[in-house]
């Protein structure tokens, strides 16, 4: 057989410079898709090339194992709704984090190099909190798990136990000290257990709202365990480094954005267990006035500017088509139509402009919480359709759990409709002040179908 | 394994993630996540790897297990972040398209 060996490195270097094109061309929406076209085909000759690796054996269950994984992967890619998508992706993160665990765990048992070792037991920790945490995210997204946070008294104390053990047990699998009766094989199971426990129970206390960045940490976690376990192999796989560095980066700096959307720190988002406690002792002046959708596409057909500020209740309405439908309608009478799209609005970062494209609508209608804030004093009706907190003035109210954190200001505009299915408080359980405003009319009802009367109503003016 | 190359390795990546991704539209931001989801799924080259030199039962099955999850991450990652840029790519193509700085 002839000696392909050599080709192994160009090719992931390769892999690597397609990586990183792909990435770049994801710098604009029109050259984005080419970019992951030249990153898939990249991946898929790497995959081919590792084949070729010296003394591997076991061939005939690696094809199987990638068989059953990657023909999961690709009916449950193609199969789920732009709108479970946050989950999707909390899954799939979660999946590439438990692979990185298993090289670890493989690495573990067969190597006695101190330096080798240690860098798996880290990236197997990295790579076993990725894994739990990200099973609870989607847990949580899907609704198979109560999405409010979970707290119990001695939360963070067990918490921290669990990690520190976790640590401890890691140090002993480098060590191996010969002083302690046990063997290796008690303490690597251990360690896996408890680095597994830790990512469970630390994603517990983290509600619905906050998975945005949640599941952008979990990916730069993920990316690090890639990271180090390229390492933990005789000869490092450098492809598996820098591709893990790349995607750590990617997903430390949007985990620092959204963060810093919601004003509030990495730590507090982790272990504040927002949204678990209702505020209380606020009185708000005034009455929530509802409003029937006649009403408001009379509204609408006399403004000139409008501004939708959508939300995760969009998403759970599937609203977008109607909300897309309605935007036609309304363009067609020359009305200047503007998205204000807030950075943690949904589950996901961006998960807003996704559902919008998916229904359609144009990107060039889409703008952010900076661009647009200007511009509501000047704004005929602003239709908030399943938004809360990231509408909600008290953000601006000194001593509210949401103080500081930079909303849409929609209470500027001359009127505000808000499509809401009743009258409940939002996910951070702070009572929205904006409902209670002169300015605000409430539109009760499923945002697809209060969407649609609006369709109707102003297809009849 | 030469510990100075290697930081030196992983500091250029650092920073290359880091130029690159902050020139990445917010409108982009779930495609991005979903790329970078699909990009970590290089970790199926290391867990073939890992499968194709176990020796022991224990190892090849962790090693089984870890093929699976990683061709799963990266056809899963391929396949939703294809699906969404493919509306971006559309929805772009139609008029009135405001140019992005």
């Amino acid at each position: 057989m002839i000696d392909l060996t050599w080709a192994i490195d160009p090719v992931y270097i390769a892999t690597i410079f397609f990586f990183i094109v792909g990435l770049q061309r994801m710098s604009h929406p029109l050259t984005a898709r080419s970019g992951i076209v030249w990153a898939g085909a990249a991946m898929l000759i790497a995959t081919f090339v590792t084949f070729l690796t010296p003394n591997l054996t076991n061939f005939a269950l690696m094809a199987i194992a990638i068989v059953i994984g990657g023909g999961f992967g690709y009916i449950a890619a193609k199969r789920v709704a732009m709108t479970d998508m946050p989950q999707m992706i909390a899954l799939y993160n979660g999946m590439g984090g438990g692979a990185a665990a298993g090289i670890s765990a493989v690495a573990l048992l067969g190597t006695t190099n101190a330096a080798t070792a240690s860098l798996a037991v880290v990236g197997g920790l990295i790579g076993a909190i990725s894994f739990a945490g990200s099973v609870i995210a989607f847990l949580k997204l899907q609704g198979l798990m109560r999405p409010r946070p979970i707290t119990f008294t001695g939360q963070q104390f067990v918490n921290m136990a669990f990690l520190t053990l976790a640590i401890i047990s890691g140090v002993l699998v480098v060590l191996q000290p010969s002083w302690i009766p046990l063997t290796v094989s008690i303490y690597l199971p251990l360690f896996f257990i408890l680095s597994l426990g830790f990512g469970f129970l630390m994603t517990l206390p983290i509600g619905g709202a906050d998975m945005p960045v949640v599941i952008s940490m979990y990916n730069a976690f993920t990316g690090l365990a890639v990271a180090l376990d390229g390492f933990s192999f005789a000869t490092p796989n450098y492809a598996m480094v820098i591709a893990g560095i790349i995607v750590g980066a990617a997903g430390s700096l949007l985990t620092l954005n959204m963060a810093r959307a919601m004003n509030r720190s990495i730590s507090n988002v982790f272990f504040g267990a927002f949204g678990a406690t209702e505020e209380k002792g606020i009185e708000i002046q005034g009455s929530m006035k509802s409003i029937d959708a006649d009403d408001v596409a009379v509204m609408l057909a006399y403004a000139n500017k409008v501004i939708i500020a959508p939300g995760y209740g969009m998403a759970v309405a599937q609203a977008q088509q109607k909300v897309k439908e309605l935007t036609d309608l309304l363009e067609s009478k020359g009305i200047l139509v503007k998205f204000a799209i807030h950075p943690v609005a949904g589950r996901m970062p961006g998960h807003m402009n996704v559902l919008l494209a998916e229904a359609g609508v144009d990107y060039g209608h889409l703008f952010d919480r900076d661009e647009i804030n200007p511009e509501f004093p000047s704004t005929d009706v602003v239709l908030v359709i399943g938004a809360n907190d990231v509408v909600n003035p008290a953000a601006h109210r000194q001593g509210s759990p949401l103080f500081g954190m930079p909303i849409l200001d929609v209470e500027q505009a001359i009127n505000v409709i808000v499509l809401k299915r009743g009258q409940g408080k939002g996910f951070a359980g702070i009572e929205n002040d904006l409902f209670y405003r002169d300015n605000t009319r409430m539109l009760y009802g499923d945002a697809q179908e209060s969407a649609g009367k609006l369709v109707q109503a102003l297809k009849k003016l | 394994m030469a510990l100075w190359p290697a930081v030196y390795i992983a500091m250029l990546a650092a920073f290359t993630g880091y130029v690159v991704i902050s020139r990445v539209p917010v409108i982009l931001h779930t495609p991005l996540m979903s790329g970078s989801n699909f990009i970590h799924g290089i970790v199926l080259v290391g867990a073939m790897v890992a499968l194709g030199l176990a020796t022991t039962p224990l190892e090849q099955a962790i090693g089984f297990v870890a093929v699976i999850l990683g061709a799963a991450n990266v056809t899963g990652g391929y396949v939703v972040t294809e699906r969404i840029l493919q509306m971006f790519d559309r929805s772009g193509k139609k008029p009135g398209k405001r140019s992005l700085k």
